[in-house]
């Protein structure tokens, strides 16, 4: 596997406390040529939400769906300004209770798992769906 | 000229429901502190009865045999909501004030040229719904009195938008008229009879009568909201930057505290928060107040109140510092024998943070000079690892009878919602 360096962890939201990176010593000599070049550093936050005050995070429990990467106790990232469209993964709850699945508009509607081990979810007469929100992302740790 | 008020319906209960989908429908109440009174209720709870600030143990065999749904206050969770709400006004609109944790006060003067207000509120009215889960409602009034009145008619009218605007004559007559003057905006229960006795029993009779006449009979203050009534603004969109004059942490206890060995770690578990907030608000302050008392409800028992002040000469907001004086408060107030159930701690006399006086003379409790100390303690506790003073209470914050309180879905990692 081939992997690229994106760069540094932003540190301002990582509560330990930290080394800074550059340290400029105000008493003598030439300064460091690097302090030109600082940038902010990369911050996950700004990667993975895009609107904070309607984007939560959940849990998801259970394999079905794998498919889309999504492994059993991920943190997901949903944001709910984002209309889903067909295909997009979101977070919708039904009787009750919620579930991620894949959401399709057509043939006939339903959320789909990603996973062949699960059976869709079509939605039956008199049952109630509210689709929450779309999942933006996925965080598995290993 | 065009203000808006904005409150969240049944804000606490509307949260409980954000996270659980299968309460749908279902009547809710959430309790004070220590599960004493019902503080908010569902739509569902409020059509079965429950009222107000009712004692939870008078209602709650009734409420809960009716399938009814009961929630210790979770605080942390509401205060959260209450933020992302406030955050998508303010994207909105430019004059934002936050009146409380669920209303706040919106100046729409520049934008009513562009926009169509009531359009624009529906529409800000149903995004923030979508994004947060909080249903919220929209008056619109030439003056802040008004918007509260203009809010109450959404009620009354039954709105189905919950927006709902006045602006000319006759709207705000017809608010008024339908509006009994307790429900005025700063209109108390006592002013309230008086007004009565003088025939004055809707808002309009009160807007009717000449300010200059209320102010020589009343007050000042009574005079400024008959003018507001009569869509005349003399109170404006404050920002929220004006700071804080002082902090206060207390709490009553759910079991009686009757010792020093019990009763001083919980006070300073109230210092170390309200230290906290202090660094929060960016001050320092010279003034620390402790109270402890009894409860003046079972007054067969013994009764105490004690108060007392230290005065620090060089202002701090160092948690060890303010621990230091929470104890000298402390002792000297403290008398056993007594059923203590409620104690607290007051903050007071501030300076910003940034200015320093120096004390003319050598000051006996030096403040602790490193303040990277405290803003590491506090960058820690702001993640999973609590931190604690050596005389803090670390089992429990305040010795609570809290048991019904949800996850605090949106501020740990530990109690996420899960989805299957």
């Amino acid at each position: 596997m081939k992997v690229n360096y994106i760069g540094k962890i932003s540190e301002e939201n990582l509560p330990a406390i930290f080394v800074p990176y550059f340290l400029e010593s105000v008493h003598a000599g030439f300064p460091s040529p690097a302090s030109d070049y600082i940038e902010s550093p990369i911050d996950l936050n700004k990667h993975l939400i895009k609107n904070g005050a309607a984007t939560f995070l959940v849990r998801a429990q259970g394999q079905s769906m794998l498919g889309s990467g999504i492994t059993d106790q991920a943190v997901l990232v949903v944001d709910r300004s984002i209309k889903p469209t067909h295909n997009s993964i979101v977070v919708a709850s039904i009787d009750g209770e919620f579930v991620c699945k894949r959401l399709k508009l057509k043939p006939k509607m339903c959320l789909m798992p990603d996973n062949p081990d699960y059976p869709p979810i079509f939605i039956n007469h008199g049952q109630e769906l509210e689709i929450v929100g779309t999942v933006t992302a996925a965080i598995n740790k290993f | 000229m065009a203000l808006a008020l904005v409150d969240c319906e049944s804000f606490y209960a509307s949260c409980e429901r954000i996270f659980r989908p299968d309460l749908k429908n279902i009547p809710i109440v959430v309790l004070s502190n220590n599960d004493g009174c019902v503080i908010a209720r569902s739509t569902e709870a409020k059509r079965m009865g429950i009222g107000m600030g009712v004692p939870w143990f008078k209602v709650k065999k009734d409420f809960l045999s009716q399938g009814g749904e009961v929630f210790s206050s979770n605080f942390t969770f509401y205060g959260d909501m209450s933020a992302r709400v406030m955050n998508i006004l303010e994207g909105f609109v430019p004059e934002v004030e936050v009146y409380s944790i669920d209303e706040a006060f919106l100046g729409l003067d520049s934008l009513e040229e562009h926009y169509n207000l009531y359009d624009f509120s529906c529409h800000m009215r149903s995004l923030i719904r979508r994004w947060t889960g909080v249903p919220v409602r929209i008056g619109i009034a030439p003056t802040k009195t008004l918007t509260k009145i203009a809010l109450n008619e959404v009620k009354r009218l039954n709105v189905p938008t919950k927006v709902h605007q006045i602006s000319t004559r006759q709207e705000i007559r017809e608010a008024l008229v339908n509006t009994p003057v307790n429900e005025v905006w700063g209109v108390g229960r006592r002013l309230t009879e008086h007004l009565n006795k003088a025939k004055i029993t809707n808002a309009l009779q009160l807007a009717e009568i000449d300010p200059q006449h209320v102010r020589r009979k009343f007050n000042v203050v009574l005079e400024r909201t008959v003018r507001e009534l009569r869509g005349q603004r003399c109170l404006n969109i404050e920002d929220n930057i004006s700071a804080k004059k002082q902090i206060v942490v207390s709490r009553s206890f759910g079991a009686r505290v009757t010792d020093l060995k019990t009763l001083r770690p919980i006070v300073s578990n109230f210092a170390v928060r309200a230290t906290e907030k202090l660094r929060y608000e960016k001050q320092k302050c010279s003034q620390v107040s402790v109270f402890v008392r009894t409860s003046p409800f079972s007054d067969h028992k013994p009764q105490h109140r004690g108060y007392k002040t230290i005065e620090l000469f060089t202002p701090t907001n160092d948690t060890r510092d303010i621990l230091m004086a929470a104890k000298q408060a402390l002792l000297p107030i403290f008398r056993s024998g007594y059923d203590y159930a409620k104690a607290g701690i007051l903050l007071s006399r501030f300076t910003n943070e940034t200015t320093k006086q120096y004390s003319l003379f050598k000051d006996p409790n030096e403040p602790k000079e490193n303040s990277k100390f405290m803003e590491y303690i506090d960058q820690l506790n702001n993640y999973e690892t609590q931190i604690y003073f050596a005389s803090q209470n670390t089992r429990s914050w305040s010795p609570m009878k809290q048991n019904m309180t949800s996850p605090k879905y949106t501020t740990s990692w530990y109690e996420l919602p899960v989805v299957s």
